[in-house]
Formats: structure tokens, C-alpha cells, sequence
């Protein structure tokens, strides 16, 4: 919760909540690669490009 | 009545640092790397931290905050607006870049609890977290512990969140920032890039670049080209000291190298050194001649629109840039300012430090009392201390044959007649130095007056490249006799200015024709091992004030031999953190052709010492810087 309320507080503070989109894909992405590990998402990234 | 204390951090990219303050006066500050034995050490500074928290006597909890030295979530916002801005070059380096940021740095508040998680004893919280950027976290570092009421600010480096070049003015306890360059134009990426280019490493080769520049040609064609093509093709700079460098020859932004290879090579006509172990030929010393240049140019013009901007009669450095002496040496000379201050943590360490003071000055409004007689730093001696009983324990786990003095002046006598003897002295005391320099108390001395010195130094006992330069140490009251310092006091080894016209000697009409080797190896003065090509010397001015014993050490020398200057090189070797314990030291001294060590008050002979034993491969512990 410190991290959205810290990430909100940024966005607001900066005014660039067009940034807020690239984050969130950036971080489920982030997510998928940097947890994946073995193959089980393996194809589900595949399939996004 | 009740005392505040601030801990301050730098981690995570390159230097990292721990600093605490107690109502604004600074306690204690280290180096990770000199208790981890890793050069550049970048994690988590928990050595660092024990160190300060136990030096200032507070534990974790009892701290009223606690600060980072950048703010992590502005230098994500430039990373994506770069890749966004770059796109799609630049995809292998954003790939290589996001795994680390999406699950750590982002993170960063989770980082730094589990880092000092240890530290805290169940039921304990850590105190408040505070982010200052990274350029008023430098700022902070020059101004705050500067013995100016009110200064002009000049803070550059590579890059922090995207600030690469702050203008700012300090004024009683308030730093309000005037201007700012923002990445990708940097003047710290432009000298990392042709540090890279002439074949040394990034964030650490920039010295040797430094280093290299007076070997360069300044009356050759070659040199006055290469600054030419630098001005025209790689960075507009305008009148006020702004820079607008041309990324078509750059690939920092978006690629994992510094310089557009193909580019450089059409542009300059010489390719790129690739390593240390290929010869150094005299196009990349002029190159490092150009660029130095082009850097003091960029500085010099910076200065006087800071001048300017803020009406101050005095400036404070910090940031990786204003470890150029050299350029330092050249602001000075100019007159630009009445004073110049330098921070001796410039670089990254340093950070720590400044985000304590900024938390201290600006987020809780504390007042500030600049001190016109002295700087804040404490001569930067920050560091651990060991004391006689823990230097004996030292000796004993070595088996070490150590002979302790009855006192300073026997111990002055005895080693000044050693260094007046040729031999080579490791000295050890007192606190460690925070900051890159040794200032005296970790360091390798010699006699300048040697003319072999330099040779012998630089080969077998730092094993590092021939060509690079001693730096002298001299006693506070004689500094304007044998340098051109203009009655400033450079107590920190970061102004290079020229040895006095009385102690040259000269030169031969193709001085700047001859090879690399023949030029190092002339008698250019009456203290050859201390004189560079150029004539100029990075000097440290030694106080009796701020360390009585070194600086009794000098005197005991000049009454010996008339020589009121020693070599002083850091205590290490080459790849090698500088020595923190004594052990660190011992070890340090068995590896080399040092002839002596002294540590505190006891001193060892080499030929007393038996050699370590297993220890052949030593080498393999340290990387090449």
C-alpha cells in the first residue's frame, strides 16, 4: 500500500499522470518476466507480442 | 536537552556511504567499500551504517530520520521518458534495465526497511524516510559544512534523476535552485564517454583521463583538431556555460555503451582503445587534452554565470565533475570567485552527507551558522579509528614484528629519517578519510626529491599505470613557496595548481615531441616525483590544526632535510579500496615493496616481517580499475 499511495503521491506532485498506463503495463510485464522463472507464463508473454 | 540525529545513505549504483549528523554537526561518515574490501561497493552500506551509528553512540531507532540520497521514483519517470522518447532504439538496454528497477529499486522504502531490518531490535520502528534529490543532496554536501555564510552552488556530474548540472545559491540554512541542464546532456557522460573511448572504466577511469590530459600536445595540430571536432560535432556550448551535446554520437541514453563507435572513429580519425593492455598512444593523450579543455571551458563559464545569478562573492562544489581538480585549479586561478570550497566527498559518497544536512536545513527548518575560520568537515577524517591495543592485536594475528615509538617525536624522527632515506612508508592513523583521497592518515609517503619515486611507486608498490601522477602534501606555512596557489589552502587534495617557478628546471626545445616515457622521466624540478608533465601538482595543504601529526611528520622532515613536502598516495593497491583496519594495512604492505608501515604509534620493518604465507594469487581479490 506504501508503494501505490507513494506512486499516486509522484504522479501528482509531477503532473504526468499520462505516465499512469506505461506503469501499470510496465509493472504487469515487469511482473510476468521477472517472476516467470520457468515457462508457466512463458507463452502468455509470447502472445502479448 | 535532547539531541537530533540524522542518518544519511547513498546506495544502490556506485559509492555507497552511510553519514550521520547531530543537530547539524557531522559525526561520522564512511565508505562501504572500505570495510567490504569491494572498490565501488554498491549495495546496502550495513558496515557503513553499524560504523556511524556506533561512532555517534545512537542506535537506529533513536534517529530522527533518516535520509536517501536521491529520489527514486524521478529517476524512473526519466528512464521511461527516455526509452518513451527514444523508442524503439534503445530496447536491449531498457529490457537489461526494467527487471531491476520493477523489482527492487521501485521499490526502494521496501529496500531500505529490509536493509535495516538487522539493525532493529523487535518492537523497534524505523524512523521517517526522506528522498532529496539527488543534486540538492550534492548541493547540500558543498554548502552546509562550507565556511560560507551564503555561496554560489555549481553542482555537477553524470547523471542523478535528471539533473546533470544544478546552478543554485545557499544562503543561511535555504538552497534554492537557479538553473538546471537535464540529461541526456552531461558534462560528466561527455568525459565518462571519452574516458571510455581512451580505454579506461567508466566512473573510476576519469582520474586517469585527468591524468593523461598534459601529456597531450597542446601546440600540436592533432590536439587543437580534436578540440575543434569536440566543439563543433559533439557539444554546442553556449555563452552562459549551458551545453547541448549531439546524441547522434551517443548511445548512454538508450544503449549499454558510451559513444556511437563508428561515428567517433569517422569524426576523430582514431578508434576506440578498447583495453588498458593496448599501448597508449600520443592521439588519445591529445584527446584527453582536448576534452579537459572543453570540460574547464564548461566549468569556467558556469562559474561566472553563477557569479552572476547569485551576486556571491564565494562558490561550493560538489558532484563527480568537481573531483577535476584540474578545472578546479583553473577556477581558481581565474578569480571568478573570491573562495572556492570543495566538498571532499564529491562524488556519490558524498551524497550521504548532503541528504542528512538537507533533511536537517530544509525538511525540518533547522538554522545554519557558518563558521568563517573553518569548514565543517573535521579535515574529512570521519572515519573508524583504532586505538594502540587494537593495532597490537593487529601485529599479534600476523605474527608481526612491530616496534613501538615513546613517543610522536621519537616516532617523526625515526620515519622522516627513513623517508629522507629513500624508503617507502605506509602510514597509518587515526581517523579514515571520507572521501577518495588519502589526506594523511591512510596513506603511502615518500620524498618528492627522489627522482626515481615515481617510477618506484608507481610500479612496485601500487602496480598501476607508469604514467600517472604523486600528489604532494605540504605544510600549510610553506604551500605558497612551492606552489602557485594564489594564498588559497587545498586541504583536500582537489585543487592541481603549478610548482613554483623557483623549483623548475628546463626544459628541452621538443619537450612536447618526445615520447610519453622520456617526458615522464625528465627532471622538470627540484621535487621531481610530485611535478607532472605540466608542471603542476595536485597539492594538499597540511594543517596543524586539523592533523597535528602529519603535519609534525612534514616538520620533522623539513628540519631533517630542508624539504617541507612529501608524496602522499592512498593506501591501497591498484583495484584496492584503501585500507580501513589495521589488518587491511598489514596486508596491503606485505603484498607490496613497501619498506616500512607505521601503524599509530608502532613501527614495522619489511625485512623483519615474515612473509604471509598461501597468498600468492592475492591479485585475483581485486578488479582493475
Amino acid at each position: 500500500m506504501n508503494f501505490l499511495s507513494d506512486v499516486w503521491g509522484f504522479l501528482k506532485v509531477r503532473k504526468k499522470f499520462w505516465l499512469l498506463p506505461l506503469l501499470v503495463a510496465l509493472l504487469t510485464l515487469g511482473a510476468l518476466v521477472v517472476f516467470s522463472g520457468g515457462s508457466a507464463v512463458a507463452p502468455f508473454i509470447y502472445t502479448l507480442f | 536537552m535532547e539531541r537530533h540525529y540524522i542518518l544519511g545513505i547513498s546506495a544502490y549504483y556506485h559509492d555507497s556511504a552511510a553519514a550521520v549528523i547531530c543537530d547539524g554537526v557531522v559525526i561520522a561518515a564512511a565508505h562501504e567499500e572500505r570495510f567490504t574490501r569491494k572498490k565501488h561497493d554498491a549495495g546496502f552500506p550495513a558496515h557503513a551504517v553499524r560504523y556511524v551509528l556506533e561512532e555517534a553512540g545512537v542506535q537506529l531507532h533513536e534517529l530522527k530520520a533518516i535520509a536517501f540520497y536521491d529520489k527514486p521514483f524521478l529517476k524512473f519517470e526519466r528512464l521511461l521518458e527516455t526509452y518513451h522518447a527514444f523508442a524503439p532504439a534503445g530496447l536491449v538496454s531498457f529490457l537489461t534495465s526494467m527487471p531491476v528497477w520493477i523489482k527492487e529499486k521501485l521499490f526502494m522504502r521496501s529496500m531500505l526497511h529490509e536493509g535495516f531490518a538487522p539493525l532493529l531490535a523487535p518492537g523497534q520502528t524505523l524512523p521517517e524516510l526522506y528522498f532529496p534529490e539527488h543534486h540538492l543532496s550534492h548541493a547540500a554536501s558543498a554548502f552546509y559544512p562550507s565556511p560560507f555564510d551564503d555561496a554560489a552552488i555549481l553542482t555537477i556530474d553524470g547523471v542523478g534523476e535528471w539533473a546533470t548540472t544544478s546552478l543554485c545559491k545557499g544562503e543561511g540554512a535555504q538552497i534554492s535552485v537557479l538553473r538546471e541542464i537535464h540529461f541526456p546532456h552531461s558534462l560528466g557522460l561527455l568525459y565518462s564517454a571519452f574516458t571510455a573511448y581512451c580505454g579506461f572504466k567508466v566512473n573510476s577511469g576519469e582520474y586517469k583521463l585527468m591524468g593523461l590530459a598534459p601529456y597531450g600536445d597542446p601546440e600540436s595540430e592533432r590536439a587543437r583538431d580534436f578540440e575543434r571536432k569536440i566543439r563543433e560535432n559533439l557539444v554546442d556550448i553556449r555563452e552562459d556555460g549551458s551545453y547541448v551535446l549531439n546524441m547522434r554520437y551517443f548511445r548512454y541514453a538508450t544503449g549499454l555503451r558510451m559513444y556511437d563507435a563508428a561515428r567517433w572513429q569517422a569524426l576523430f580519425g582514431v578508434p576506440p582503445r578498447t583495453a588498458e593492455s593496448e599501448d597508449l598512444g600520443q592521439e588519445y593523450m591529445d584527446m584527453a587534452f582536448a576534452i579537459q579543455n572543453v570540460t574547464e571551458d564548461i566549468v569556467l563559464r558556469l562559474a561566472r554565470t553563477a557569479r552572476a545569478l547569485t551576486g556571491c562573492a564565494n562558490v561550493c562544489l560538489a558532484g563527480g565533475v568537481a573531483l577535476n581538480c584540474v578545472a578546479n585549479g583553473k577556477l581558481l586561478r581565474e578569480h571568478v570567485f573570491d573562495d572556492v570550497w570543495i566538498q571532499p566527498a564529491s562524488g556519490d559518497a558524498g551524497g550521504a552527507l548532503g541528504a542528512a544536512l538537507a533533511v536537517w536545513h530544509i525538511s525540518l527548518g533547522n538554522p545554519r551558522r557558518a563558521d568563517p575560520a573553518r569548514d565543517a568537515m573535521h579535515g574529512s577524517y570521519l572515519g573508524p579509528a583504532f586505538d594502540g591495543g587494537q593495532i597490537a592485536r593487529a601485529c599479534r594475528r600476523f605474527h608481526a614484528v612491530a616496534h613501538v615509538a615513546d613517543n610522536l617525536d621519537a616516532l617523526c624522527e625515526t620515519v622522516s629519517d627513513l623517508l629522507a632515506q629513500g624508503k617507502v612508508v605506509g602510514w597509518f592513523q587515526g581517523r579514515m578519510e571520507y572521501g577518495p583521497r588519502a589526506l594523511g592518515n591512510r596513506s603511502i609517503l615518500g620524498d618528492p626529491r627522489n627522482p626515481e619515486m615515481q617510477k618506484r611507486l608507481n610500479l612496485k608498490i601500487k602496480y598501476r599505470e607508469g604514467f600517472r601522477p604523486f600528489a604532494p602534501s605540504v605544510l600549510e606555512e610553506y604551500a605558497g613557496k612551492y606552489f602557485d596557489l594564489h594564498n588559497a589552502v587545498s586541504p583536500y587534495m582537489l585543487l592541481v595548481t603549478d610548482v613554483a617557478q623557483s623549483l623548475r628546471k628546463p626544459l628541452p626545445p621538443d619537450y612536447h615531441s618526445l615520447p610519453l616515457w622520456d617526458r615522464l622521466y625528465w627532471q622538470r624540478s627540484s621535487l621531481p616525483a610530485i611535478t607532472h608533465v605540466d608542471m603542476s601538482a595536485r597539492v594538499q595543504t597540511v594543517s596543524r590544526e586539523t592533523n597535528p601529526r602529519y603535519w609534525q611528520l612534514i616538520e620533522t622532515f623539513r628540519r631533517r632535510t630542508g624539504c617541507p613536502v612529501l608524496i602522499n598516495t592512498s593506501f591501497n593497491v591498484r583495484g584496492e579500496p584503501v585500507v580501513c583496519t589495521p589488518e587491511d594495512a598489514y596486508l596491503c604492505f606485505m603484498r607490496t615493496e613497501m619498506d616500512v608501515l607505521v601503524l599509530g604509534d608502532a613501527i614495522l620493518y619489511k625485512e623483519e616481517q615474515t612473509p604471509l604465507a598461501d597468498d600468492a594469487d592475492w591479485r585475483k581479490q581485486y578488479t582493475l580499475d
